[in-house]
């Protein structure tokens, strides 16, 4: 199983890397995650791979690979979807973050996304406000996941829950839910 | 046990279980998690030091004392080590020193894209290359062992790909190892002339023992497979091959220098097409051929960029898969929102000046629409640039200046600024102090009053240290006040001798705080002034300007900037 985590630096893409890295090997199997660190983190586009089998190589997964991309913003989907198997799906959130270049006026954001991609959109951002605060928008992402690929719900959540600090527990775990009830 | 782990904290836990008592570092992209995760054992020393040429010369005193020891720093940081490196390839080491390097082909997080490999050719220090983090901790474990050995530094390499992924390591005890008893030894010890004649001889032959020795390592090691095609390969280039071409003959080299070339040559002869596959320079290549064993490489290999099983595939096979992406508008990394060097960079764009820049999140002011910097080289160099516009145009101080960071200034921006008061440059020096090291993460340095293990120790005053230096003209404001800025930045200026502004604001990121974010009110004139500060929590969509509150941090600095009162919200 490929999975290709993508989104926008400081989304919170490295904790969902690391919740499914967790709950794979505490399920047996090979894992191998590939992180981006450092300058390319500052709100710029990045992805993070999951590799999950019973033996893994390389830890990066190749264009028209990836069985599965969750995507923490809608362009970053996008950026992405060639990514995928021809049989792959995508799970987004349907929030829009505009890139610099869009913002100083020297290019657009793209219109109608959702016709091109494959897969399912779900509005995080509204179900983190929800569960308190914009940041739980990553436990939204992967309560769906959660749903879509089949996991076993109470592993997976107490794979989150035991990669994020004591105080957000709560807010993490209603919108890990509420993620999880909107697909 | 096993565990899920980053290739850097798998190098940490193997200095850990190979019994390491100093750990000292620099903290760069890919490397640095390796230091910060040895600084969680209490039997590990540990420190962040000025830079990485002290943190090699701390690591060379503990092994002379007899101490196992690692320094870990990014490839950039070896160029700045490589004065007590090449001559620590000579005194060799009583504890074992163990220098882990790491490289980041593709440049995910540098300035270039330098290959270490051919440094410690040059150093004539032997390099261990692993593969995943399983190796790396073996690896390091390994290092330290051949490391007494041989008498010898050992590099371990490793690359962005080994450093920043994640699989599962077996875990084992550590094993103590006592600091060694130590007796002056001047002819070991002490290179002088005479002594480093001598040594020199004992280098050439080390490496030339080391080169043969390795032929029966069992880090170096062929996979048989078919005998059509075989691959020469090291470090993550060997998880790539072993994905793309699962039928091939691999020969996986741990050493990539020196090289066990009976091995090689062994192997290329055992197959029909012999290749190499490596990232950036044709190292293995050039020392094989030189060798005289034939081997294709680089006439089929890119010398740029990381590799894939992908490219492998295309490269060796010719098998190309088409796969397009879609034409999307770029998202490059920019400024955080709440970013305290906003501030300074919107004076800096304003004031239209020259800015000559240095290695950190601020070199992130050179992105529109901030726009603001001219030169970016290396740690340090804005002031020493600043001087040489200075002495190259008698009218640059006028309108340049010199950004670096607080821990950058440390590392190598004071000798700089001596050099500008001595012989009587004219600059502006602005140095962002957000009180930390902020693009690797977040560590102490010698002015946030913290160690490494979050302990208090003295905390060295910036404005002291300039004026200490000779320099009177020092002034400290917060970036978050647009017009003091503005004003400090014109009267450095317009100083005829050298002063240093110092934009003291904490990172926004230290604070891990949940906000609100602020509102656009109905005052909006959509004047687009806000714009101007580059901040990603500012959109201008089809409803005009809004505020994306899921990256708001309530800085306050886009008020500061509208005329119209039109952003409503409270600064904390």
């Amino acid at each position: 199983m490929d999975i290709l985590i993508v989104g926008v630096g400081g989304q919170g893409t490295l904790l969902a890397s690391r919740v499914l890295g967790k709950y794979a090997m505490d399920k047996g199997y090979d894992v191998k995650l590939s992180e981006v660190h450092g300058m390319a983190q500052r709100g710029g586009s990045v992805m993070t791979y999951v590799r999950i089998g019973d033996k893994i190589a390389s830890p990066i997964i190749d264009e028209g690979s990836a069985d599965f991309i969750l995507a923490f913003e809608k362009l970053e989907a996008l950026r992405y979807a060639h990514f995928l198997k021809p049989d792959g799906q995508i799970l987004y959130s349907t929030q829009e973050i505009m890139p610099m270049p869009v913002v100083t006026g020297a290019a657009e954001y793209p219109k109608g996304i959702e016709s091109r991609l494959r897969g399912t959109g779900i509005d995080a951002l509204t179900m983190a406000l929800e569960a308190g605060n914009a940041k739980a928008a990553n436990a939204v992402m992967l309560g769906a996941l959660c749903k879509k690929l089949g996991y076993e719900k109470d592993a997976f959540e107490a794979a989150l829950l035991a990669s994020i600090p004591q105080k957000t527990v709560e807010m993490n775990k209603k919108a890990f839910e509420l993620g999880y009830a909107a697909v | 046990m096993k565990k899920l782990m980053l290739g850097d904290f798998a190098v940490a836990r193997g200095a850990w279980e190979a019994g390491v008592k100093v750990a000292a570092a620099y903290p760069g992209t890919p490397s640095t998690e390796i230091t910060e995760e040895l600084a969680r054992y209490d039997d590990v020393y540990s420190e962040w030091s000025p830079n990485e040429k002290v943190a090699l010369e701390v690591g060379i005193g503990a092994s002379i004392r007899g101490a196992r020891t690692i320094v870990s720093m990014k490839h950039v940081g070896l160029n700045v080590a490589c004065d007590p490196l090449f001559t620590a390839s000579y005194t060799g080491v009583n504890g074992g020193l163990v220098v882990a390097v790491a490289d980041d082909p593709s440049v995910f997080s540098s300035q270039n894209e330098q290959d270490t490999r051919l440094t410690a050719v040059s150093a004539q220090i032997p390099v261990l290359e692993p593969s995943d983090s399983q190796e790396a901790k073996d690896f390091t474990k390994l290092a330290f062992e051949l490391s007494e050995k041989y008498d010898t530094p050992v590099i371990l390499r490793i690359t962005t790909r080994v450093a920043h992924s994640q699989s599962l390591v077996e875990l084992c005890e550590r094993e103590e190892k006592p600091v060694k008893g130590y007796e002056r030894d001047i002819a070991k010890y002490v290179m002088m002339p005479a002594n480093a004649r001598t040594k020199h001889v004992v280098v050439e032959e080390r490496m030339q023992k080391l080169s043969e020795d390795s032929n029966a390592f069992p880090i170096n090691r062929i996979e048989e497979g078919s005998k059509e095609l075989g691959i020469i390969c090291a470090g993550g280039v060997y998880q790539y091959v072993k994905e793309a071409l699962p039928e091939a003959s691999v020969l996986k080299l741990g050493t990539v220098w020196p090289l066990p070339y009976a091995l090689i040559e062994k192997f290329a002869k055992s197959v029909k097409r012999c290749i190499v596959a490596e990232e950036l320079a044709p190292h293995l290549e050039t020392q094989i051929k030189a060798h005289g064993i034939a081997v294709e490489g680089k006439n089929i290999f890119p010398r740029c960029g990381e590799f894939s099983a992908k490219l492998i595939r295309e490269k060796v096979l010719g098998e190309k898969t088409e796969t397009v992406p879609a034409a999307v508008p770029a998202r490059p990394p920019v400024l955080c929102a709440g970013c305290p060097h906003r501030g300074v960079f919107y004076v800096l764009s304003k004031l239209k000046l020259n800015v000559l820049g240095d290695i950190g999140c601020y070199t992130l002011g050179a992105v529109p629409p901030l726009g603001s910097m001219d030169a970016v080289v290396c740690m340090g160099a804005s002031i020493g640039m600043a001087i040489g516009f200075d002495k190259a145009d008698p009218e640059a101080h006028k309108h340049s200046v010199a950004v670096i960071g607080d821990s950058t200034f440390i590392h190598s921006g004071i000798t700089g600024l001596v050099d500008a008061v001595y012989n009587k440059a004219k600059v502006t020096v602005v140095i962002l102090d957000n009180r930390t090291t902020g693009m690797t993460g977040h560590q102490n340095h010698p002015a946030t009053g913290k160690t490494i293990k979050n302990e208090p120790t003295y905390e060295l005053n910036l404005e002291e240290v300039c004026r200490a230096v000779g320099v009177k003209d020092v002034v400290t404001v917060d970036p978050g006040d647009l017009a003091a800025t503005e004003k400090a930045v014109k009267a450095a200026l317009a100083n005829e001798d050298v002063s240093v502004v110092i934009a003291k604001r904490p990172c926004v990121l230290l604070t891990k705080k949940l906000y609100n974010g602020f509102r656009v009110n109905g005052k909006c004139k959509k004047c687009k002034a806000c714009l101007k500060l580059g901040c990603p929590a500012i959109v201008n969509g089809k409803d005009g300007i809004t505020i994306d509150v899921s990256l708001c941090t309530e800085c306050g600095l886009c008020q500061g900037v509208c005329k119209f009162g039109a952003i409503d919200g409270e600064v904390k």
